[in-house]
């Protein structure tokens, strides 16, 4: 991911996290060896993936669905897995360049 | 009756230990018995069945149980301690190093005994230097006045700012702890206002600046943390010397990393650690008188190292006897032995040095013993062949 680490001398001592709420900065996004890609002409909209991804990494807009958040998606595939009409597919992340 | 005043009190090294802790207080301490530890946590004991200290005593089901409720009231932002002896601190190993890299300054005193196996009661130094890298500071301490002093010191050592680090303040076991020494305690008053009270940066039961302690950590960071207790256990070699100072005004004394005997014009000399240092004074002693220039070293900081007293103390020393009281098993030499060899490899007139690994299980190390130690050396230092016999065992039965 493309977040700058800090230095030693800039982080808070024995791995303390001082601060709440800040489990969203920890961007797990590349753990991810299968990246789930969306299937629009597929998608019927019944929301099964934003209710079982266990990341909240389902990002959706009016009720309908609107995009995968890459930064903290881990790529377990649940979303693919559980989808009723194969509207997700799980494709290997060395297909994609950047 | 007699109007002598009698300024020190029997005690023996872990009713010592006992008594700093009286006077620090602590809010917790969490104990398994474990001989000779036990004698600490029996004097103690009594200490907080009499009112005598504030302590919340928790019993423990094991040494794990007690590293673990130490760490836990430590991370809660209040001054805990516990104590142990060989197996004890074995089984705490995995949370000793959760201490030390949580940054916790908890004090431990731990009274030296071999581990395991065969099972064996006595004093080596097998515990704790099977602790030697897990970030905690070590001091060794001489005898009953030492343990009860440093264990005061290390109460500031690990509290303070550039390090918040636990401490371990070792003794030898039945040796030092079950031996009874007259022992020179500072009034109450005056201890606690050089102990002050402990004020923690990030308590975890302050509820209004909530924190999260001990959460993963990865490739990302996990490194950098491990860098900043390098860091801090180095920085115990500028804060240490100046707690000494503060010190001196109660106790009259300079305690250094190392303390030198007789080396100031000493050719060969001893370095050891611990009780023997006593014993090997008293062999320094003897040997003047006969007119031999020998001398002694006394590491009394193990962790962090003092590697710049080792190159300044040795300098022009032609042959040197490190004594461990422990084996390390497939090594050349024991730990102390491999620390100060290291220490003068930058030499160019660097002395001879030998290993003797002696006292394993508790056997006894005499003044005879380091007579011998010193006439084999004295053999030595005209020998070349010396380095085919680097590492002996004082005494194995052949």
């Amino acid at each position: 991911m493309s977040k700058k680490l800090k230095n030693w001398k800039e982080i808070p001592i024995g791995g303390l996290i001082v601060e709440p709420g800040n489990s969203k900065e920890y961007l797990t996004g590349d753990w991810r060896t299968f990246r789930p890609v969306h299937i629009p002409e597929k998608c019927i909209n019944c929301m099964i993936c934003w209710v079982n991804c266990p990341d909240s990494s389902i990002l959706s807009k009016n009720g309908n669905f609107d995009k995968f958040d890459y930064d903290h998606c881990k790529g377990c595939g649940i979303c693919a897995n559980s989808c009723p009409v194969k509207a997700i597919e799980m494709k290997p992340e060395v297909d994609f360049d950047e | 009756m007699s109007k002598t005043k009698i300024d020190r009190t029997p005690l023996s090294g872990a009713e010592s230990v006992a008594q700093a802790m009286r006077q620090i207080n602590p809010e917790v301490v969490a104990a398994y018995p474990i001989t000779p530890q036990t004698g600490i946590m029996h004097a103690f004991t009594a200490f907080v069945n009499d009112g005598d200290v504030d302590t919340e005593m928790i019993r423990v089901e094991s040494e794990h149980s007690a590293m673990s409720a130490t760490l836990g009231a430590s991370a809660a932002g209040v001054r805990a301690i516990t104590a142990t002896s060989s197996n004890g601190l074995a089984l705490m190993h995995e949370i000793v190093y959760i201490a030390a890299s949580t940054r916790l300054p908890i004090v431990m005193p731990v009274v030296n005994r071999a581990l395991s196996g065969p099972i064996n009661i006595h004093c080596d130094h097998s515990d704790t230097m099977a602790e030697r890298d897990s970030g905690w500071v070590q001091i060794y301490c001489e005898n009953n006045q030492e343990a009860y002093e440093m264990t005061l010191l290390a109460i500031r050592l690990a509290e303070h700012k550039d390090i918040l680090l636990p401490v371990m303040v070792c003794q030898d076991g039945f040796i030092t702890s079950h031996g009874v020494e007259g022992v020179k305690l500072y009034k109450d008053s005056i201890v606690k206002k050089f102990l002050g009270k402990y004020k923690p940066k990030h308590p975890l039961l302050d509820t209004k600046n909530p924190i999260t302690i001990g959460p993963l950590d990865f490739y990302d960071y996990y490194f950098e943390h491990k860098r900043q207790q390098s860091e801090a256990i180095h920085n115990v070699r500028k804060v240490f010397p100046k707690l000494v100072k503060e010190f001196k005004k109660i106790s009259g004394k300079d305690y250094g990393f190392i303390e030198s005997y007789m080396m100031d014009d000493a050719k060969e000399a001893i370095v050891v650690m611990s009780s023997s240092a006593g014993t090997t004074k008293e062999v320094v002693d003897r040997l003047r008188k006969e007119g031999r220039k020998v001398g002694m070293v006394k590491i009394r900081m193990f962790r962090p190292f003092p590697i710049s007293e080792i190159k300044e103390v040795l300098k022009g020393v032609d042959i040197v006897a490190v004594l461990d009281r422990v084996e390390s098993f497939g090594a050349v030499g024991g730990p102390l032995f491999n620390e100060i060899r290291s220490s003068l490899y930058d030499y160019n007139n660097k002395p001879k040095i030998v290993n003797y690994v002696f006292g394993l299980g508790g056997r006894s190390y005499t003044p005879e013993l380091g007579r011998q130690v010193f006439d084999e050396i004295s053999k030595d230092k005209n020998s070349k062949d010396y380095e085919h016999n680097l590492v002996r065992y004082l005494v194995v039965r052949n």
